[in-house]
């Protein structure tokens, strides 16, 4: 990706780069002109000896030119999507990746493998990928290229080639290790910034969460006793003359108050729960986003001050001392580059979330 | 309707007011008075205004006023006085007494109650109601004086007691039917409401906490911040909204409540009835019983077999004269029997038409006014619809400006 290279100014001033132009308009474009299409459905149960897992159906279109053909259809699970977001976190530590559906509910209301879990599942891991597609980088990933088109034995093949487990435990060690000095000293104003932001952001997203799913209780048990309500009124007319036809207008009115109340429920589940759910797990994955920058200054910084003090192999320094620069660079750039994209895509999704639900609201009213 | 008292005169309760004093164990307690307001109505030429009369009384003499009417007027309706305690209450409203609001729906209550006896044809002419309204001291005197407590019969405070009639009217047994129907559904269809209005004020008190977080939220953005901040405004407005709406609600209640209440009272109606029945059963069958007996002395033979009859054959029979005076006792009792028995009759045959009367009076007062309250709750509904959607069109332009 060329863009992000352009730009050589590394100071804490910089208001909007041209990389980060460009990411808008091509943010804008993206909508417009898809050359990927992926869907995730038909969810399907599978048995072994050892234990029960789900898989679901992928199919991919796409009319880009390192797609060997122009359909494909795999079936993949939830482990697959798990290796999928690792491969790109690695490959891309300080862009954001999408979020992916939990591993378990912890709030034990939800049976494992429940049709409303599966389902819930199944719309997250759409946004998943979706969201991977229209990434301007990640979207050219080799492992997500891989993943949409290979065959259950080619991808478990393909697992197993990479980093082995030894040295990634490296990486962790040195990440780990870069991280006690944190690289907060030398940050850049706009990534504290960021990094406050986040804080608040995360702080209120959650809470928005808890009220979502409160007013989505409410309605439900407000919806139980209206279904109650309702017939109570037909009975009655069965026992007056006059006032019968009155008090069956009433009880027919109520249902169709009650359905309305459904439909108003259905609402929230499909489009606002999902979506305040996606950017609290989004928030936790900023702020690991934030860390991994900090890691990776963390290790320049403590490669200069070491430097500072040797002044012997400045040659061999300077050289190490010189990628980690760009490796910096690179990463802010990146971050700050996806940083806006993903403020720009929250701002769109809360405004299309939330008028979504006044919609909702006011359809319920006029019925 | 003929010349009623309510034409006549002005009747409200204006105010309550908490009072303190000495019960009848001498022991302190606190109790509600209320203010009753009566002017006489005449035409109003040139904007005069006859004088207000006022007196204070509390909900104690009320039923006083009630079970004097109900007693002295078997055969009518006598509308409900408002519930004693609170019922059918959901979280919000409190089921104190002395609460505020409480107070407040009672007032209400007993002024519909003071009205309704006063359009009534027959129990505006009551002289005690009359004083009632008008004369401050000595009511409970002058109500006691007239005995009518003797004439309230205990049987109808026994509720499940069980009278078998043989012949029962069948318009009445209907009647019965119907009234013990009607408070049933009443009474589930007001469980039910309070629970409704109980979530129904949940859902629109938690929005309320979006007016918050949005306000906070707004605060660390830039773009989104006015469109939030206006939008949480939105939000505590809709939640605000739900008090006035179920307040409207209540007094919707309280009218269906009045019905409730309505429905003991013609269940009243027939259980006298039923009583009336029974004891003019009785007194048929006693009269019966006296003139087989009269019977059988006189002719000497026994159909039944009796006690009296064995221990007579045992223990000799009496004498021609003690017979004789037997009969002569038997036969002024049996007289006695068939004129009561006849003014019974009559009695029972004026109760069934008068009662049929007010009773039919009563239902197309019960159709109108039920008719009207489930307009009313229709264009409550619709009017928090309206508000709704007022509410819901200002966020979702807050919204789309994000």
């Amino acid at each position: 990706d060329t863009s992000l290279t352009e730009v050589n100014s590394f100071s804490p001033s910089v208001p909007i780069s041209p990389s980060s132009m460009i990411n808008q308009y091509k943010f804008e474009d993206e909508r417009e002109i898809r050359d990927l299409f992926i869907t995730v459905d038909d969810p399907e149960s599978h048995i072994t000896a050892i234990e029960t897992f789900i898989t679901y159906r992928v199919v991919t279109k796409t009319s880009r030119g390192e797609f060997d053909s122009s359909e494909y259809e795999v079936r993949r699970r939830y482990q697959d999507f798990l290796w999928l977001k690792s491969k790109l976190e690695e490959a891309h530590p300080t862009l954001i990746i999408p979020p992916l559906p939990e591993k378990f509910i912890m709030k034990g209301m939800v049976e494992r493998f429940s049709d409303e879990f599966i389902e819930t599942r199944r719309k997250a891991l759409h946004k998943f990928l979706n969201r991977i597609a229209d990434h301007p980088t990640l979207t050219f990933n080799e492992d997500f290229r891989i993943f949409l088109t290979a065959q259950a034995w080619e991808l478990s093949s393909h697992k197993k080639q990479g980093p082995g487990l030894l040295s990634r435990m490296g990486q962790t060690v040195r990440a780990v290790a870069s991280s006690v000095r944190g690289g907060v000293k030398n940050r850049p104003e706009m990534f504290t910034e960021m990094n406050d932001y986040m804080e608040t952001f995360s702080q209120k997203i959650s809470v928005l969460d808890k009220i979502a799913h409160r007013i989505y209780k409410e309605e439900k048990e407000y919806f139980n006793e209206m279904k109650e309500y309702g017939p109570i009124h037909t009975l009655w007319s069965a026992s007056e003359e006059d006032i019968a036809d009155s008090l069956k207008g009433v009880a027919s009115c109520i249902d169709k108050c009650c359905k309305a109340t459904e439909k108003r429920m259905a609402g929230l589940s499909e489009n606002l729960l999902p979506i305040l759910h996606e950017y609290v797990l989004y928030s936790e994955i900023l702020m690991g986003v934030l860390k991994r920058r900090d890691q990776i200054q963390g290790e320049l910084d403590s490669k200069v001050d070491a430097l500072s003090s040797k002044k012997t192999e400045k040659d061999l320094f300077s050289e190490e001392i010189g990628k980690l620069e760009d490796k910096v660079e690179c990463a802010n750039n990146a971050l700050k580059a996806d940083w806006d994209r993903w403020k720009q895509n929250m701002q769109y999704d809360m405004r299309s979330t939330f008028t979504n639900v006044a919609e909702n609201n006011l359809r319920y009213y006029e019925e | 309707m003929e010349d009623c008292l309510a034409k006549k005169m002005e009747i409200t309760v204006s105010e309550a007011e908490k009072r303190t004093g000495r019960n009848a164990m001498n022991m302190q307690e606190t109790y509600t008075a209320y203010l009753i307001e009566t002017r006489a109505v005449e035409s109003q030429s040139e904007g005069q205004c006859a004088p207000v009369d006022s007196l204070w009384r509390r909900y104690s003499e009320f039923e006083l006023l009630r079970n004097y009417l109900s007693v002295t007027y078997p055969h009518i309706v006598v509308p409900p006085l408002p519930e004693k305690r609170a019922d059918f209450v959901w979280h919000k409203l409190s089921a104190d007494n002395m609460d505020p609001d409480f107070v407040e729906r009672r007032r209400i209550g007993l002024e519909n109650f003071l009205l309704r006896v006063a359009s009534h044809p027959v129990l505006c002419q009551d002289k005690i109601f009359y004083s009632f309204l008008t004369q401050e001291g000595g009511w409970k005197d002058m109500v006691n004086e007239t005995g009518f407590q003797l004439k309230a019969d205990s049987r109808l405070k026994a509720l499940n007691a069980t009278f078998r009639v043989k012949n029962p009217d069948k318009r009445f047994t209907e009647l019965k039917h119907y009234s013990d129907e009607l408070q049933s559904v009443i009474s589930h269809l007001l469980r039910v409401r309070a629970r409704v209005a109980d979530r129904l004020y949940g859902v629109y008190k938690v929005h309320g906490n979006y007016g918050r977080v949005f306000s906070e939220w707004s605060a660390i953005e830039k773009e989104m911040g006015d469109g939030l901040q206006s939008a949480g405004h939105h939000m505590d407005v809709y939640a605000a909204s739900i008090d006035d709406i179920l307040e409207e609600e209540e007094h919707y209640a309280d009218q269906l409540k009045e019905y409730l209440f309505y429905a003991e009272a013609l269940r009243a109606v027939c259980r006298k009835h039923e009583l009336m029945q029974y004891d003019l059963e009785m007194a048929a069958q006693d009269l019966t019983s006296k003139k087989q007996q009269c019977e059988e002395l006189a002719t000497g033979t026994v159909r039944t077999f009796s006690l009296k009859g064995m221990t007579s054959k045992l223990f000799g029979q009496e004498t021609p004269e003690q017979r004789e005076a037997k009969i002569k006792v038997l036969e002024e009792q049996i007289q006695e029997g068939e004129e009561q028995l006849k003014s019974k009759n009559l009695e029972g045959r004026d109760f069934v038409k008068s009662a049929w009367a007010d009773i039919e009076r009563f239902k197309e007062q019960k159709n109108h006014d039920l008719k009207e309250a489930l307009i009313s709750y229709a264009v409550m509904q619709i009017s928090m619809c309206k508000k709704g959607i007022q509410v819901w069109t200002n966020a979702k332009e807050c919204f789309s400006k994000m």
